[in-house]
């Protein structure tokens, strides 16, 4: 039954999931500074969260009774980032670029959790009264 | 996809990078180490770097393939006062280069410390996420 409390993360919980993949996707370019061949991946965050938004937010169900996971919670897809100094053995990553997009993400993901932090503060006021 | 895999990346890349340090260690530590004759001179040995299979989304640690030894030539002394030396006088002293070695060592610790802020963060944010709402 679909009631108001849907709303009440307003895509933080979006944010969330697309914020956690892209950290992983940077500790996974991070691990692979020193990896002959290996190619840096990020993740377009705007697009990500578009992509993400465009699709409501149902749980995939197959079966009555099911309970999936939510079809705005998949992983985005992640590009292969365009090098600005490739080096001979055709390794892409550049470890001050994505040291500086791990503390970017990470700090947006604080935010994030802060927003939610309030928000549910702020549904605990309502529910509890002035206490 | 737990936020747990961040761990498992940047402890397997932690584990490479100390590989490679023990590696440095054995080279630099052999770099004089002399031998009789040029099969058996102590040869730098030198990790292999893998992306490894089976991450989702495109997120994976680092495999470590194999270690090679250098196929560089030893180097030849003519030393036949040597108590190892061959019945021409020479003895073979390993093919480990020092300059690349110091800068293998500086390369792995600076990639251990850049996986080790790497958890740290993930740590962080692992803890704050699992306090929500309190």
């Amino acid at each position: 039954m679909p009631t108001k409390l849907d709303g009440v993360f307003a895509g933080h919980e979006r944010a969330l999931a697309v914020n956690r993949q892209r950290l992983e996707l940077l500790a996974s370019n991070l691990a692979h500074a020193e990896t002959p061949g290996y190619k840096a991946r990020d993740l377009d965050f705007q697009s990500a969260m578009q992509a993400a938004g465009n699709r409501p937010v149902t749980l995939a169900s197959t079966r009555q009774g099911h309970i999936g996971t939510a079809d705005n919670l998949r992983p985005a897809a992640a590009m292969y980032r365009v090098p600005d100094q490739p080096s001979s053995d055709g390794n892409t990553v550049d470890s001050n670029r994505e040291k500086t997009a791990f503390a970017e993400a990470s700090a947006r993901y604080q935010a994030t959790l802060t927003f939610l932090n309030q928000r549910i503060k702020g549904l605990k006021l309502a529910i509890t009264g002035s206490r | 996809m737990p936020l747990t895999t961040i761990f498992d990346i940047a402890g397997s890349a932690m584990s490479a990078q100390s590989l490679r340090l023990n590696t440095t260690a054995s080279n630099l530590a052999n770099v004089n180490t002399i031998s009789g004759d040029a099969a058996t001179a102590y040869r730098s040995r030198q990790p292999l770097f893998r992306v490894a299979e089976g991450g989702d989304a495109g997120s994976t640690g680092v495999r470590v393939e194999g270690i090679v030894e250098s196929t560089a030539q030893p180097t030849v002394l003519h030393l036949p006062d040597h108590p190892q030396a061959d019945a021409d006088g020479n003895v073979f002293m390993s093919n480990v280069n020092v300059v690349e070695e110091m800068v293998n060592m500086i390369a792995a610790s600076r990639a251990y410390q850049d996986s080790v802020e790497v958890a740290k963060v993930s740590k962080e944010l692992l803890l704050r996420t699992l306090s929500l709402g309190q």
